[in-house]
C-alpha cells in the first residue's frame, strides 16, 4: 500500500465513524438532564468534560494512528534518534494542568451550589431497610406525621419470566414518595440495617443511607411527573429490587394527598383499638406477610435455610405467642431478621403474627390482638 | 544501555533443576518460582473468568434465569477477589521473579527461601477462599469491597474463612515485596546505577513499597471485622458506637494504592515493549521514573474519591476532587512519552506490540472516564453505576491484563527457547481486543442511562447493552483458550529463538541464551 492510499484511509475511517455516530439513536445513551436546576448543571458539566476528553483524545490518538500508519518498518521508515526535550516535556505538563483547572473550576462552582441548602419547605426522612424504603413526613406535631413503607411492586412471576414484563419492570413501587414541585424538599437519609444509597437520577441526588448517620440532601423539582431510581449501594440479596419512585405534583394536589394520608393514619390507629376476628386477622395477615416477609421466608413459609429459616412448625411457631411476637417486633440481633415494630402498625403486626401461626398447616389456633401488640411495644420502651 | 557480559556457562550438573514434582515444591530458583506464579495466575484468571461468565449469563436478558440473587452476589464478590488477588497481582510477581534478576544482572532473588514461602502460601489462600462456595450459607456475598456492616453483622458464616484467606494473601504479598526491594537495592550488577535500571525494575521497586505500605492496612481492616464478628467489638457497628464509614476510609486507604499496584508494573512492561518494536529509544526515561513516583505518592492522598456519596463535608469533597485530578498530569506524561517514542520510529507489529499499543489506547480511555469520575458533582450521577464498572474494567482488563499478555508474548521465547506461533498470537490479540471492547464499552452507556452495579436483574431499557456485553464477554473469555494452547505449544517446541529474539530489544536479559539457563549471571556482568 502506498503512502497516499494510507493517508486516504486515515481520513476516511474517522469520517465513516462520525457518520455512523450521527445516525445512531441517542435515546437512553446519555445521562439524564433531569428536572432540577442542579441536575441540569450536572448534565452540562458532564457534557463539558466529555467533550474535553474527546478534544484531548483526537490529537493523542491521531498522533498514534498517524505514526502507526506512516512510521512502519515495512514502509522503509528509519528510526529517528531524538529523545528528551525539556521544552516539550514542560509543555505537556503545563497544558494538562491548565485543562484541569478549566474542568475543576466549574465543577467547584456546581458543588458549592449543591451544598448551599436553604430553608426547607418539606422535610422527609428517608430510611433504608433490607430491601425497601421508609418515608416519614416530619411535622412539628407528631400526630401529623405521615409514615409509610415503599417496596417493589413488580411480581415474582414477572421476575421469574412466568409472565410478560410490565413497562416499569423493577422500577415500580406500591407507595411512591409524593412531593410538591417548586418547593425546597430536604431529605434526611439514614438506614436501619446495612448501607443503602438513595438515588433519583432526575434530581442528581444520590446519598448513602448509613446506619448511625443522618445525611442531608435537597432538591427543588421544576416539573410534575413520576421519577424513578434505584438503590445504588450493594445491600444484600435483593439490592436490585428496591427501587425509588417519586411522584412530583402541584402544591394543591400534594396538600390533598397529605391530609388524606393523615386521616388514614388516624383510622389505622383507631383500628388497633378494636377487637379483630380470626378471619379478619388471617386475611390482613396474608397481605402483610406477602409484602414484608415473603421475600426471605418465601410465600409458602419454607424460607431459605440457613440464612432465612423455615416457619413451618419451627420452634418459634411451637413456642408461645408472646415469644413469637417479640421476634417479629424487635427482630433478632446478629441475623437478617429486622425489628418490624418500626415498620408496621399494631394491626398489621397482630395480623401477620396470627397468620404465621395458622397458615401452611401450622394450625396453632391461637391469635394475638392489636391491643396486645401495642401493650408489648409500650412495655418494651 | 550497553552491557559488556562476561558470561560463564556452568555445565556442573548439580546446578540444574531437581527431577520430579518435588522440584516445584522445594524450588528456590527465581525462574521456577516465576513460572509457578504465572501458572497460578493463569488458572485464577480462568476461575475468575468463569465467575464473570456466570454473571454475564444471568444478565444476558432481563429476569432471573440461572442463579438466585444471593448466588449472583457471591459471584460478583469472588470474581473481584480472585481477579485482583489471584490473577493480576500474582502475574506481576511472576514477571518480577523471572525478569528482575535477569534485568539487573543478579543470580537470583535476594531471599530465595522466602520467595518459595510467599508463593506456596497462595494456593492455600485461594483454596480457602474457593471452599466457601461449598459452605452452609454460601460464599462471601458482599462485593470485593466488603463494606461493613453488610460484611460483618449481616455476613454469611464463611466470612471468617474469607478474612483468613485475605490475611494469607497479604502475608504473601508483603514477603514478595520485601524480596523485590532487597533484590533491587542490593544485587544490581556493577555499573547498574538506579537511573540505568530498566523501567520495569523501577516500576516494580515503587510498587513493592506501595505493597509494604498498604497490605498491613488491609490486614488491619479485616482484623477489625474479625473482632466485630467474633469478639464483641464495635469498630464498624453503629449500634455499639462504631462507625460504618470508618470501614470505607480504612479500606480505600488500602484500596486506592492497590489499584496502582496493579497498573505500575504494567507501565514498566509497556515502556520496555514499545521502544523495542519502534526501534527507537524511550522518549523520556527520567520523566517516566519521576511520573511513576508521583503517581505512587498521589495514590495515598486521594482515597475518599471512592466515597463522594457517603456524606463528606464540602471542604473534603473539594480536596479529594482536586487531588484526584492531579493524577491525570503524571499519567498524561506517561502516555505522551509512549506516543513520542512511537513517533518517527520504525515500527513492526508483532503480538507483544499489538497488546502494548492496545494498552496505551484503551488504558487512556479508562483514564478519561477516571477523570470524569473525579469530578464530584458528576460523580453523584456516575457513582455505583455501570459507568464505574466500565471505567475500572478498562484500566484493569485492556490495561493490566493486556500488559501481562504483552509481557508473556515478549519474553516467552526467552523463557522457553522457542518462538511462539505468531499467527495464533495475532488471532488471540484481535479476538481479545474486539471481545474486550464489546464487553465493556456498552457499559459506559448503561451506566449513564442509570443502571446500578451489582444487580442480578435490570429494567427493560438496559436490555440491549447487557446483551451486547454478554456476547462480548463470551468472545473475550473463550479467546483465552487460544492463549493457553499457544503457550503450551511454545513450551513443547517450535522455531528456535535466538538470544536476542527481537531486533530492537534491549537489556541484560537478551544477552543470555534462549531459553535462559537455570542459573544466569552467577558472575555479575559489567554494565557501562
Amino acid at each position: 500500500m502506498d503512502k497516499t492510499r494510507r493517508l486516504g484511509w486515515l481520513i476516511a475511517l474517522p469520517m465513516l465513524m462520525l457518520a455512523s455516530l450521527a445516525q445512531a439513536d441517542w435515546g437512553q445513551l446519555n445521562m439524564t438532564e433531569g428536572v432540577t436546576s442542579i441536575s441540569r448543571q450536572v448534565y452540562d458539566l458532564h457534557m463539558y468534560i466529555t467533550w474535553i476528553c474527546v478534544i484531548i483524545a483526537v490529537p493523542v490518538f491521531g498522533a498514534m494512528f498517524f505514526s502507526m500508519f506512516m512510521h512502519r518498518k515495512s514502509l522503509g521508515a528509519q528510526p529517528a534518534s531524538f529523545h528528551e526535550n525539556t521544552r516539550l516535556e514542560i509543555a505537556w505538563t503545563l497544558i494538562p494542568t491548565l485543562i484541569l483547572i478549566a474542568i475543576g473550576w466549574p465543577a467547584t462552582k456546581v458543588l458549592i451550589d449543591m451544598y448551599e441548602a436553604g430553608e426547607p419547605d418539606v422535610n422527609i426522612e428517608v430510611r433504608g431497610y433490607q430491601w425497601k424504603w421508609q418515608y416519614t413526613y416530619l411535622a412539628d406535631n407528631p400526630a401529623e406525621e405521615v409514615q409509610f413503607m415503599s417496596s417493589l411492586l413488580t411480581s415474582q412471576d414477572e421476575i421469574y419470566n412466568r409472565t410478560s414484563k410490565g413497562e416499569f419492570y423493577l422500577l415500580d413501587v406500591d407507595n411512591p414518595l409524593v412531593v410538591p414541585i417548586n418547593k425546597r424538599i430536604r431529605f434526611l437519609v439514614t438506614s436501619s440495617d446495612v448501607i443503602h444509597s438513595w438515588w433519583v437520577p432526575a434530581f442528581a441526588v444520590k446519598k448513602d443511607a448509613i446506619p448511625g448517620f443522618v445525611h442531608e440532601a435537597w432538591t427543588i423539582i421544576d416539573e410534575p411527573g413520576i421519577y424513578r431510581g434505584q438503590c445504588a449501594e450493594l445491600c444484600g440479596k435483593d439490592h436490585g429490587f428496591m427501587p425509588v419512585v417519586v411522584r412530583a405534583v402541584e402544591q394543591s394536589e400534594y396538600d390533598a394527598w397529605l391530609s388524606e394520608q393523615q386521616s388514614a393514619a388516624r383510622a389505622a390507629s383507631e383500628a388497633s383499638g378494636k377487637v379483630w376476628t380470626m378471619d379478619e386477622l388471617m386475611a390482613k395477615g396474608e397481605e402483610v406477610y406477602n409484602r414484608n416477609c415473603g421475600m426471605c421466608h418465601m410465600p409458602n413459609g419454607t424460607g431459605m435455610p440457613p440464612a432465612f429459616p423455615s416457619l413451618i412448625n419451627s420452634p418459634l411457631i411451637q413456642g408461645d405467642v408472646a415469644g413469637h411476637a417479640d421476634i417479629v417486633i424487635n427482630g433478632k440481633a446478629g441475623t437478617a431478621m429486622q425489628a418490624f415494630g418500626a415498620q408496621l402498625n399494631p394491626a398489621e403486626l397482630a395480623a401477620v403474627i396470627t397468620y404465621e401461626r395458622n397458615a401452611w398447616g401450622n394450625n396453632r389456633g391461637d391469635m394475638i390482638q392489636p391491643s396486645e401488640v401495642m401493650e408489648m411495644m409500650s412495655a418494651g420502651q | 544501555m550497553s552491557a559488556v557480559i562476561h558470561e560463564h556457562t556452568h555445565d556442573d550438573h548439580h546446578h540444574g533443576p531437581d527431577k520430579g514434582l518435588l522440584r516445584w515444591v522445594f524450588t528456590t530458583n527465581h525462574k521456577d518460582i516465576g513460572s509457578l506464579y504465572l501458572w497460578l495466575s493463569f488458572s485464577m484468571f480462568m476461575l475468575g473468568g468463569a465467575f464473570a461468565l456466570v454473571i454475564r449469563s444471568e444478565l444476558f436478558v432481563p429476569g432471573l434465569q440461572l442463579v438466585d440473587p444471593n448466588f449472583f452476589n457471591q459471584m460478583t464478590t469472588l470474581h473481584g477477589l480472585v481477579m485482583v488477588f489471584g490473577a493480576v497481582m500474582p502475574a506481576f510477581v511472576g514477571l518480577a521473579n523471572w525478569l528482575v534478576p535477569m534485568m539487573i544482572g543478579a543470580p537470583d532473588m535476594a531471599l530465595p527461601r522466602m520467595n518459595n514461602y510467599s508463593f506456596w502460601i497462595l494456593p492455600f489462600a485461594f483454596a480457602l477462599l474457593a471452599s466457601t462456595l461449598l459452605m452452609d450459607g454460601g460464599a462471601p456475598n458482599f462485593g470485593w469491597t466488603f463494606y461493613a456492616p453488610l460484611s460483618t453483622e449481616y455476613a454469611p458464616p464463611s466470612v471468617t474463612y474469607f478474612i483468613f484467606a485475605v490475611h494469607l494473601m497479604g502475608i504473601s504479598s508483603i514477603m514478595g515485596a520485601i524480596n523485590v526491594i532487597v533484590t533491587i537495592l542490593n544485587l544490581r550488577a556493577p555499573g547498574m546505577t538506579m537511573m540505568k535500571m530498566p523501567l520495569f525494575v523501577w516500576t516494580w521497586l515503587i510498587t513493592a513499597f506501595l505493597l509494604i505500605a498498604v497490605m498491613p492496612v488491609l490486614a488491619g481492616v479485616v482484623t477489625m471485622m474479625l473482632m466485630d464478628i467474633h469478639f464483641g467489638t464495635s469498630f464498624f457497628n453503629a449500634g455499639g458506637g462504631g462507625d460504618p464509614v470508618l470501614f470505607q476510609h480504612v479500606f480505600w486507604f488500602f484500596g486506592h494504592p492497590e489499584v496502582y499496584i496493579m497498573i505500575l508494573p504494567a507501565f514498566g512492561v509497556v515502556s520496555a515493549i514499545i521502544p523495542a518494536f519502534a526501534r527507537k529509544r524511550l522518549f523520556g526515561y527520567d520523566s517516566m521514573v519521576y511520573a511513576t513516583a508521583s503517581i505512587a505518592f498521589l495514590s495515598f492522598i486521594v482515597w475518599a474519591h471512592h466515597m463522594f456519596t457517603v456524606g463528606i463535608p464540602i471542604a473534603g469533597e473539594l480536596y479529594f476532587m482536586w487531588a484526584t485530578m492531579l493524577i491525570a498530569i503524571p499519567t498524561g506524561v506517561k502516555v505522551f512519552n509512549w506516543v513520542a517514542t512511537m513517533w518517527q520510529g520504525s515500527m513492526t507489529f508483532e503480538t507483544p506490540m499489538l497488546f502494548a499499543i492496545a494498552f496505551v489506547i484503551l488504558f487512556t480511555i479508562g483514564g478519561f472516564s477516571g477523570l470524569m469520575l473525579a469530578i464530584t458533582p458528576a460523580d453523584f450521577q456516575y457513582h455505583d453505576t455501570y459507568f464505574v464498572v466500565a471505567h475500572f474494567h478498562y484500566v484493569l482488563v485492556p490495561g493490566s491484563v493486556f500488559s501481562i499478555m504483552a509481557a508473556v508474548y515478549y519474553w516467552l521465547p526467552k523463557w522457553t527457547g522457542y518462538m511462539y506461533d505468531e499467527a495464533l498470537g495475532k488471532a488471540h490479540f484481535w479476538l481479545s481486543f474486539i471481545g474486550v471492547n464489546l464487553t465493556f464499552f456498552p457499559m459506559h452507556f448503561s451506566g449513564l442511562a442509570g443502571m446500578p452495579r451489582r444487580i442480578p436483574d435490570y429494567a427493560l431499557q438496559f436490555a440491549d447493552y447487557n446483551m451486547l456485553s454478554s456476547v462480548g464477554s463470551y468472545l473475550f473469555g473463550f479467546s483465552q483458550l487460544i492463549f493457553l494452547f499457544l503457550i503450551i505449544k511454545c513450551i513443547r517446541g517450535g522455531e528456535k529463538a535466538t538470544a536476542q529474539v527481537w531486533e530492537g530489544a534491549e537489556g541484560l536479559e537478551w544477552t543470555v541464551p534462549s531459553p535462559a539457563p537455570y542459573h544466569t549471571f552467577s558472575t555479575p556482568p559489567e554494565v557501562k
